[in-house]
């Protein structure tokens, strides 16, 4: 085992060299894609820490409300944090106007919140998935400081470098000649999704086990769970 | 008695000097290229008759698969064998060097080489090099003394004994030698365990992966198999992801003439419909 | 008056004054700098903890090791506690840092029982509790230096829990702490898939959680013989507080270790 091979793993660290870390790296892959009346939104289920698989069952999207997510990755104890804060304040929210927020505000929000912790930041990779007042799906894609953008696609995480050119390529037709953007349905949608997570779990060591994927739709959010490789 | 001068004028052994000016140049900033690691579980186990050695296939770079199925059981000698983890490229060149060294060696003594020998050669050259080639080991083969086992160190420190893990994945691996281990152990009951250390390397473990490769090594010869299980199964994708002709956008086009200066048509003999196409 | 004694030993403390251990650079000395200063390496420590989920219950483990840096210090330490009869505790990290908690818990505990709460807290409030107390220490930069394993049931299911330092929290079937994670969840892994249900009986976890304990303490340094294991069914929590491994051991291996 090479030296940094050894310095990757807490066991390899000189025992007596501690040094508190408010950070960690425990790994994590999202996707999210829009449609004109769904939006469909997904993580692997392996949580990490050094060299080792913390829970092979673990969501990184959290519902915020009946048509608004959080697909959240990175420091696992900021996201835990950071989704408790965000429960609270849409309860106070909920409960002073006898109504849920919607997307766009909740959106807004998590900006706010995020740049609230500017100079020691939630150390997360965020996007809120949901359906706006006129029921078509969007994706708000954020930086760990609250910089937020509005999409038609995105993806967070540790496999971002691999899976967002694919999506750029098929979804946005990017980097081809005379191609048109298509349609982008639910069947679409569920087999870019499902096999951006196939490719991710091959080469990345971070993503795997099994993928969620939830669709969420004016009915309600649908949910379905897909096996990846468990090495 | 010799003068601090005179020791300043002798030149012999490695230099490190370009360890300083590296350290200099990654101080003042500048990136060092990363190498391709084998995460890896690695193990060995004597039984009766002879040694097993184990290993999975994955090479990452960070946090990158670089290869899904490598090979890391190396050939040392027919009666030697040799399993590698640490920087793929120093795994590689040590394992090839050392090949040729101990051929050498056999055609020198006209006997079988031992594997203290080869083990005492893998230790004298890691320590030369103080660590910086970064290749752990684990050793085995048969020889007129019966089956052995060594684990090395990259720094140059070497084990004996009758189970050996290495890599990342050890830890993993080794649950399963202290729980299970015996004496005399069955050629059978040692693959098991073999495959089960080094299955439990490739779940557990972030930087090992894919296959089980195995190889027996006996008084009779070596057996190689790779791989020895699939452990998994690669996903299957929905979609086909194939691009129309001329998607790949023409930016500029020049076109130039290639004059054949003299063109020479030969016949062999042993030219016919089967010879290989070397256009 | 300024009377200074000799140091205890040789670049050891003066008395009255902390030991500055070895490894630590010189400007973090605790007793000369005059900001307030925090934990931020451990003293006394204890090494790993382990819990597995079994059919009705959950079962936890650590051994009874107060390490002071690489000196075997205290060896009768106790790392697990119970909190509740719906919920046990324990602790790898600060020796220190685990008492303090423990005692604010069972305050906590205390202070439910005279409030007259008719609901005790079980482990996944626990679990949930101990999240936040952490996650604000580490924001404060100020952690208490624990990795926190909670046992117990939460709405009547049984219930396994990890948090560390920073409050990096997650439920498992299997947690481990330290060493734990790279020996021991690999061999409770490999056990649970062997069994074709998934499901260990209490017999079963006993007998998993030994051969886990075994291995760490053959392989981590820090490790020790004796240990305490904690299960938690519906009927309570039995705490056996005077195991040992040292009968079970093996050490013929020795004799096959010598280099030819």
């Amino acid at each position: 085992m090479s030296a940094e091979m050894l310095a990757m793993s807490e066991y390899g660290r000189d025992p007596r060299k501690h040094h508190f870390s408010p950070y960690a790296d425990n790994g994590g892959t999202t996707i999210a894609i829009a449609g004109d009346d769904f939006v469909m939104v997904g993580s692997d289920t392996r949580l990490t820490n050094y060299s080792g698989i913390l829970s092979r069952n673990q969501t990184k999207v959290f519902p915020l409300t009946e048509k608004t997510m959080i697909a959240s990755t990175g420091c696992w104890a900021d996201v835990l944090s950071l989704y408790k804060d965000l429960q609270a304040k849409l309860t106070l929210y909920s409960q002073e106007h006898h109504d849920e927020m919607s997307t766009p505000a909740i959106a807004q929000l998590v900006s706010t919140v995020l740049y609230w912790r500017r100079f020691f930041p939630y150390y997360v990779s965020n996007m809120v998935i949901g359906l706006d007042e006129d029921g078509s799906g969007v994706v708000y894609h954020y930086d760990p400081v609250g910089h937020m953008e509005k999409l038609r696609f995105s993806s967070a995480g540790a496999s971002v470098a691999q899976i967002q050119p694919l999506l750029d390529n098929q979804l946005g037709a990017l980097n081809m000649k005379d191609a048109v953007p298509p349609k982008v349905t639910k069947a679409l949608a569920h087999q870019l999704m499902h096999d951006a997570f196939i490719s991710a779990a091959e080469r990345d060591v971070k993503t795997g086990d099994s993928c969620i994927i939830y669709t969420v739709t004016k009915d309600g959010v649908a949910e379905e769970q897909v096996k990846l490789r468990r090495d | 008695m010799t003068k601090d001068e005179d020791i300043d004028e002798v030149h012999t052994g490695f230099q490190f000097d370009n360890l300083a000016r590296n350290n200099m140049l990654v101080s003042r900033g500048i990136q060092m290229p990363t190498a391709v690691k084998t995460g890896t579980t690695i193990v060995g186990v004597v039984y009766k008759e002879g040694v097993v050695l184990g290993a999975d296939t994955r090479a990452t770079s960070g946090d990158l698969i670089a290869d899904k199925n490598c090979d890391k059981i190396h050939y040392m000698q027919p009666n030697i064998y040799c399993c590698g983890a640490g920087t793929a490229a120093d795994l590689e060149m040590t394992t090839q060097l050392m090949s040729s060294q101990l051929e050498l060696h056999r055609l020198n003594t006209g006997r079988q080489v031992l594997v203290r020998t080869a083990n005492r050669m893998l230790s004298q050259m890691l320590f030369r090099y103080q660590g910086h080639v970064g290749a752990a080991l684990v050793l085995g083969g048969v020889d007129k003394y019966g089956p052995a086992l060594y684990s090395i160190h990259p720094h140059g420190s070497s084990d004996y004994g009758p189970y050996q893990v290495m890599g990342s994945g050890s830890l993993a691996a080794m649950s399963v030698f202290e729980t299970r281990w015996k004496p005399d152990l069955e050629l059978e009951e040692a693959k098991l365990m073999v495959r089960d250390a080094i299955a439990a390397g490739i779940f557990n473990d972030l930087f090992s992966g894919s296959n089980v490769d195995m190889c027996v090594i006996t008084r009779d010869g070596a057996t190689h198999v790779r791989p020895y299980e699939v452990a998994n199964i690669k996903g299957k994708r929905l979609g086909k992801y194939n691009y129309k002709r001329g998607s790949t956008a023409v930016l500029s086009s020049n076109v130039k003439k290639i004059e054949i200066v003299s063109e020479t048509v030969k016949k062999t003999p042993s030219s016919t419909d089967e010879s290989m196409d070397t256009a | 008056m300024n009377i200074e004694a000799p140091p205890l030993w040789s670049n050891g403390p003066k008395p009255g004054l902390f030991y500055d251990f070895p490894g630590r650079s010189v400007g973090q000395s605790l007793v000369n700098d005059h900001a307030k200063t925090h934990t931020m390496y451990p003293t006394t420590t204890g090494t790993s903890v382990i819990g597995i989920v079994f059919d009705g219950g959950v079962m936890i483990a650590a051994d009874k090791l107060g390490s002071y840096g690489s000196l075997a210090r205290f060896r009768n330490v106790e790392r697990i506690f119970k909190a509740t009869d719906e919920a046990v505790l324990a602790f790898g990290g600060d020796i220190a840092d685990y008492q303090f908690i423990r005692e604010v818990i069972e305050q906590k505990v205390r202070d439910d029982e005279c409030g007259g709460y008719s609901k005790q807290l079980d482990a996944g409030a626990l679990h949930s509790w101990l999240t936040r107390v952490l996650y604000n220490r580490r924001s404060r930069f100020n952690p208490l230096w624990l990795d926190c394993v909670v046992a117990g049931f939460r709405a009547g299911k049984p219930f396994l829990g990890f948090v560390d330092k920073i409050g990096t929290a997650y439920e498992a079937t299997e947690v481990a702490s330290g060493f734990g994670q790279y020996f021991a969840i690999p061999m409770l892994r490999s056990a649970r898939e062997k069994k074709s249900d998934g499901i260990f009986t209490q017999a079963e976890a006993r007998k998993v959680i030994e051969e886990a304990m075994k291995v760490l303490y053959y392989r981590d340094c820090r490790g020790f013989h004796r240990y305490m294991v904690a299960t938690v069914t519906k009927e309570g929590v039995t705490i056996d507080d005077d195991l040992d491994l040292k009968k079970d051991t093996n050490w013929d291996l020795a004799h096959l270790t010598k280099l030819l």
